[in-house]
């Protein structure tokens, strides 16, 4: 059924059919391509043969080589566990202040908990751990829960009003919504501001003050300058969690928000914990470390206010 | 070539084309799909998953109809870095009850399959309603609205049954209490030992910072917060797992 | 009476869209039934208002039936010009996050609109109208089935806009390239059966002894994807008159069912089928034979064997079991060679007139289709090479595989075909202007190495940045670092993607002026024979 046809430019014949005027040439294939084709053929037939491949009855062919993905990460996380069990091991038996003290240990320390605060807590904290409206800022020496040590170390392990730790901090400010009328919330308020330098006006103040010491003092301390047994700020200080300004402080006043950090000592064990406190420590108190560890360009500002004398 | 030429035959009767293009198609589809059913290692044998509580559930719908998926994985692969950035690689059993699967395919913002217990319900609302405020290199939309969008509720109880249909094992018991679960969960003066007992693990409690109003963002916090909790790995058999 | 049957189906389907809209069990099934009330009233109008009394004219059973594909064309124009603004829209909300608008154009609701919108609009519309072309002219037969395949360009089109107006609501089974729920599915089944019938009912009329190469690519196509379809569907709807639905399946086999679909929603829907376009219109175009009859049977029959078992390759290091992943890996490999199959005999049919590709800027673009349809079937085995992958996943990497594929290959052998096809379908000479298909070349040429290129450099360095280690063995960079760094790349992206757009403005400019019968005074491309075809 075949009629011969010649195409003119290239002397090849053709199928002989033609549809709509479009013919079909008799070349062959072209030989280096089926030749790589036989070639990948090869190689594919002989991967399945190495590795996990053809499913059976009960299970899956599992190749000579014994491979699986899952045995290849353990393998390679036991190696670098290995690798840094003299880190780690030395790091075990030493408190966060034995660290502190050892100067190879401590930058080793700090390096890590870098790595880990970049993974777990810039989220809260910011890249450059300068914090941001309700969570603090960890590069300035005011703590809400204690800067030593540890307490830093316990902060990070049982974390804050976190519900799944039994022995996170615990601590509320009550809501004064009820207990308080609202002059007196407006006159704690001008007292809270002024006391970080803003003048107000004295009357107000001076009415504030008594308000103050008979429902505030108990946890923020006579002096306003807060107390770290209960996580409760300092009000002296210019440097605000949450609040911004004077109708900032009456909403906390009013209904006041309490901050939550999980508790990370269950998920990252002891060893990711004390480094990490060796890095939030060496932040701040004024030994700031940053430079290498947070290139230039940072988004948050580090407020830093000297405290009134 | 004798068999090329034989292939004029198929060229000539539009049936045996069309018939054989579909049995080789279909060749590969049965070698590699139907495995995945019968083989039993496919899903790895691990304590604690169970069906969602209706609120997650609720909250996994928003998440697949806000699309989070495009940008989400919720898949962590068996490498260090992911381990060490997300936690243990995910298993085949954590999405079992996935109708559909949320693994993802793409990575503009962060794996999301142990999500759950890393931050604060306050820091998951904030970062919804405003995620620059709080991670200021963020690409992520804002879902403002979720928090002024009541959950809608009447169809929580079919909701649960069409998953029972496609094999989640929802009891009667979980159906018939479906409706009032939905509020317990989120309401913090509710009597929740219902949902704890149905729901182990369950987070409780007002989620989207306002305890009087039952929204859309209470349900997505929930499923947020949950995800990654469920498997207890300290009775997990690694090795059994390899397959 | 004419259009009697349709005024009647469409008027009574729009009623069914009010009863469902009135007695919806959730409000998002309720505004889209009143999307699709709207919709089908105004057809139904539109339908009445053409509609005339007296007898219908009589078609000759003879003539070919191109009234389908003069829409078809216009309809693929229209989506493509929309599919790629909203993919600029996308590229720039992920560089300047504040243009989403909440809730109904964040990103992700937009981005199911731009895939959805390119891929099942722009790319299905070529398909159906290039296929019921081509299978008219080889086979010598009017398609099949009379008014059915007005049905089935409508029907599918209002599949496109349930689906894409469905996305915005939030309306999604989270399936990528299934997103839409279980009742557009429903529909989209009815169309494409009807589809299936008109191209099979017109390749079993045919007058030819032969069934053309091309038609085999078409059908192995329509049916491939009517069985994706159909399986990586199944779901259970919550209620028959609300939108959500749960998947049959779930966890591990749902994602390999999901990703046998999507892999060869990319092997059949862009790429068996338009290896069936590039049959047609290159040897047409060169006015050349098809290179080797034997080539095209081998790699047809490879291609499609293989294509189906590449799925896993979307899967690596996932949860999937690892017998799976290595088959996905080893069959991805050996698809190189049928996918490169299909590019030399495109390729090699010009040998003898090599030079129309300096003179034909259609032919250019048909060839520059089939050398980036040649470097996304060598990325692609590539990337399913395990060790590769584990970088590229997740990474823009894979984004820039898709648009290499997607805007070269696709989007530029579309292009050809619609400028080859526009002066036929409507009697026209010659194009309103070649030289303007020549900037269209050079706009959308650029604009997909500035696309590629950017991405794979994004990709890999995203890639680099999650798993980079310190001298000590620590993690180097915060998420949020890598979400930074990307910014500029994703602005240059955004500037490739408008070149695109650009060069597409252009065509359906020259496009339009050409239905409407204008012709540019131009001086000629040196070369070019003014009448490059004789009209038919
Ligand atoms: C969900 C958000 C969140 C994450 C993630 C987070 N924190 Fe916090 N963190 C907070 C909040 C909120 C506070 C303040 C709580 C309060 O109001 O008392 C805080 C307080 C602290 C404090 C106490 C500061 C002081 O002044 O006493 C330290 C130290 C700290 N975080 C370290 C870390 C470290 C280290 C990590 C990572 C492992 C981390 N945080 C992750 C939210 C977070
Ligand atoms: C039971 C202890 C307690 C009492 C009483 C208390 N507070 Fe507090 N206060 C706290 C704690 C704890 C915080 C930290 C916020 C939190 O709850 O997470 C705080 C936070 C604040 C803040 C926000 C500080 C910042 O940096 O943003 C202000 C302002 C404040 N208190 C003012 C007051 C005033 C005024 C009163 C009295 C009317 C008062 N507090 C009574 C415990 C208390
Ligand atoms: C345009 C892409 C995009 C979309 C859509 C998107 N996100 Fe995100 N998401 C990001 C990026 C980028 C980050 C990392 C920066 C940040 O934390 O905001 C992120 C971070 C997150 C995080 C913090 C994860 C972690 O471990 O730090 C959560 C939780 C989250 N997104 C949830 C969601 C949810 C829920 C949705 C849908 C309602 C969603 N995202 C939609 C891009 C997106
Ligand atoms: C002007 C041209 C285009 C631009 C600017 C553009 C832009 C984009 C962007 C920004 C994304 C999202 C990427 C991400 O999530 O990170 C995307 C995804 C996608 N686009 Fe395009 N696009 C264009 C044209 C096309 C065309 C013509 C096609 C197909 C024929 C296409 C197919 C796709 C697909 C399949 C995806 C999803 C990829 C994946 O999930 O891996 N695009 N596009
Ligand atoms: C031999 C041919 C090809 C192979 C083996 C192949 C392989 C791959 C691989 C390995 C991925 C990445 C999967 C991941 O890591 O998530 C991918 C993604 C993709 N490829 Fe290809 N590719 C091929 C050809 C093409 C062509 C011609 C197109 C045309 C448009 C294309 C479109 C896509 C799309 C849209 C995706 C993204 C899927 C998603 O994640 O949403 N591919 N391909
Ligand atoms: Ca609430
Ligand atoms: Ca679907
Ligand atoms: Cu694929």
């Amino acid at each position: 059924m075949k009629q011969d046809h010649l195409d003119e430019i290239s002397g090849v014949s053709t199928t002989g059919h033609e549809w709509d005027g479009i013919r079909e040439l008799n070349n062959p294939m072209p030989r280096w391509w089926v030749y790589t084709y036989y070639a990948t053929i090869v190689w594919a037939l002989g991967y399945t043969v190495f590795y996990p491949a053809w499913p059976l009855v009960t299970s899956a062919t599992q190749g000579v080589l014994g491979y699986s993905s899952r045995g290849e990460v353990k393998a390679e996380l036991a190696s670098v566990e290995a690798e840094r069990s003299a880190h780690t091991a030395a790091l075990a038996n030493k408190s966060v202040s034995e660290i502190l003290a050892d100067d190879t240990l401590r930058q080793t320390a700090i390096q890590s908990g870098a790595a880990a605060f970049k993974v777990n807590c810039v989220q809260c904290h910011g890249s450059g751990a300068a914090g941001g409206a309700g969570y603090p800022n960890l590069n300035d020496d005011d703590w809400l829960w204690g800067g030593k040590p540890e307490q830093i170390e316990y902060t990070i392990a049982h974390g804050i009003r976190s519900a799944g730790d039994a022995d996170t901090h615990q601590s509320e400010m009550p809501a004064f919504s009820d207990i308080l009328d609202r002059e007196q919330i407006a006159s704690v308020a001008a007292f809270v501001v002024s006391l970080s330098g803003t003048p107000k006006n004295s009357g107000l103040v001076k009415k504030g003050r008594t308000v103050f010491a008979e429902s505030c003092a108990a946890c923020h301390g006579n002096d306003a300058r807060g107390n770290q047994e209960l996580g409760a700020p300092d009000l002296a200080d210019a440097i605000w969690l949450k609040t911004h300004g004077e109708a900032g402080i009456v909403a906390q006043i009013k209904a006041p928000k309490h901050g939550m950090m999980p508790a990370w000592g269950a998920r990252l064990g002891d060893t990711a914990v004390k480094e990490l406190t060796v890095f939030v420590h060496s932040l701040g108190g004024g030994q700031v470390v940053r430079g290498s560890l947070f290139p230039p360009g940072e988004k948050r500002e580090i407020t830093r206010v000297a405290r009134p004398a | 070539m004798a068999l090329l030429d034989k292939h004029s035959l198929i060229e000539r009767n539009a049936t045996l084309l069309l018939v054989g293009s579909l049995i080789v198609v279909s060749i590969g589809c049965i070698v590699q799909i139907a495995p995945l059913f019968y083989l039993e290692n496919t899903i790895e044998k691990v304590e604690g998953m169970r069906p969602y509580s209706p609120l997650e559930l609720a909250g996994r719908n928003i998440y697949v109809r806000e699309g989070c998926y495009v940008c989400h994985s919720q898949m962590i692969r068996p490498f260090r870095d992911e381990v060490e950035r997300y936690g243990h690689y995910s298993l085949a059993a954590e999405s079992m009850y996935d109708h559909s699967f949320q693994w993802g395919s793409k990575r503009t913002g962060p794996d999301l399959a142990r999500v759950g217990d890393r931050y604060s319900n306050e820091w998951h609302v904030q970062h919804l309603i405003e995620p620059r405020d709080v991670v200021p290199e963020s690409v992520m939309p804002s879902y403002s609205f979720l928090k002024e969008t009541p959950l809608a509720v009447d169809l929580v109880a079919m909701n649960l049954k069409a998953n029972r249909a496609v094999g989640v094992p929802y009891s009667d018991e979980m159906i018939d209490n479906a409706a009032a679960d939905i509020r317990a969960q989120a309401d913090p003066n509710a009597d929740t030992s219902g949902v704890e007992a149905r729901y182990p693990k369950a987070k409780l409690g007002d989620f989207d910072g306002n305890p009087q109003a039952l929204t859309e963002m209470d349900a997505l916090v929930a499923y947020l917060q949950m995800l990654g909790t469920l498997v207890d790995f300290k009775t997990y058999d690694e090795t059994a797992g390899e397959r | 009476m004419t259009h009697g049957r349709s005024i009647i189906g469409t008027g009574l389907s729009a009623f069914l869209a009010l009863l469902g809209a009135g007695f919806a069990a959730d409000h998002l099934f309720a505004s889209h039934m009143w999307v699709l009330f709207f919709v089908l009233l105004c057809a139904t109008i539109a339908l009445m208002r053409t509609s005339s009394f007296g007898p219908s004219p009589k078609v000759d059973p003879n003539a070919f039936m191109d009234g389908p594909i003069r829409y078809g064309v216009v309809a693929t124009m229209f989506w493509g010009v929309v599919g790629f603004l909203v993919g600029v829209v996308v590229a720039l909300q992920l560089a300047y996050p504040d243009l989403n608008i909440e809730p109904w154009f964040n990103f992700g609701r937009t981005r199911p609109l731009h895939t959805s919108a390119v891929i099942f609009a722009f790319c299905g519309n070529a398909l159906i109208a290039t296929s019921f072309y081509i299978v008219q002219r080889t086979c010598r037969a009017r398609l099949f089935g009379g008014d059915l395949a007005w049905f089935v360009f409508w029907g599918y089109n209002l599949f496109i806009v349930m689906a894409t107006t469905g996305y915005l609501l939030g309306i999604t089974q989270s399936r990528e390239y299934a997103e839409p729920e279980w009742y557009v599915d429903l529909f989209l089944t009815v169309v494409w059966v009807c589809y299936l019938v008109v191209f099979l009912g017109t390749i079993l009329k045919r007058k030819e002894p032969h069934i053309y190469v091309a038609n085999w690519f078409y059908l192995a196509f329509i049916i491939t994807i009517a069985m994706l379809h159909v399986v990586n569907n199944l779901a259970v709807p919550v209620s028959f008159l609300g939108v959500k639905s749960y998947s049959a399946f779930s966890g591990v086999q749902d994602a390999l069912t999901q990703w046998w679909y999507g892999h060869n929603a990319v092997g059949f829907f862009l790429t068996t089928s338009f290896l069936g376009m590039m049959y047609y219109f290159i040897p047409k175009q060169a006015n050349r034979p098809v290179y080797s009859y034997r080539l095209s049977i081998i790699h047809f029959w490879s291609l499609i064997f293989l294509y189906i078992w590449a799925g896993p390759h979307h899967l690596h290091y996932t949860a999937l079991p690892d017998w799976a992943q290595t088959l996905g890996m080893v069959f991805s490999i050996m698809l190189w060679m049928p996918s490169w199959g299909g590019m030399i005999n495109g390729l090699m049919t010009l040998s003898g007139v090599w030079d129309k590709i300096r003179t034909d800027p259609i032919i250019r673009m048909m060839v520059m289709a089939l050398a980036f349809y040649g470097m996304a079937t060598f990325e692609g085995p590539m990337m399913s090479i395990k060790s590769v992958n584990s970088l590229s996943h997740y990474t823009d990497w894979t984004i820039g595989h898709v648009h290499s594929g997607a805007l070269g290959w696709n989007g530029m052998i579309t292009f050809g075909a619609l400028y080859y096809l526009t002066p036929k379908l409507w009697g026209r000479e010659r194009l309103y202007s070649m030289r303007m298909v020549n900037w269209h070349f050079w706009l959308a040429t650029l604009g997909i190495v500035v696309y590629a290129a950017v991405m794979w450099v994004a990709g890999i360095q995203q890639g680099l940045m999650w798993r980079e280690y310190d001298s000590q063995g620590f993690l180097v960079y915060s998420f949020a670092e890598t979400v930074a760094a990307m910014f500029p790349y994703y602005v240059v992206r955004a500037i490739g993607g408008g070149l695109y757009l650009t060069g597409a403005l252009i065509m359906a400019f020259n496009l339009t002026m050409t239905i409407l019968g204008y012709q540019r005074d131009e001086t000629a491309i040196p070369g070019l024979a003014a009448v490059p075809q004789p009209a038919e």
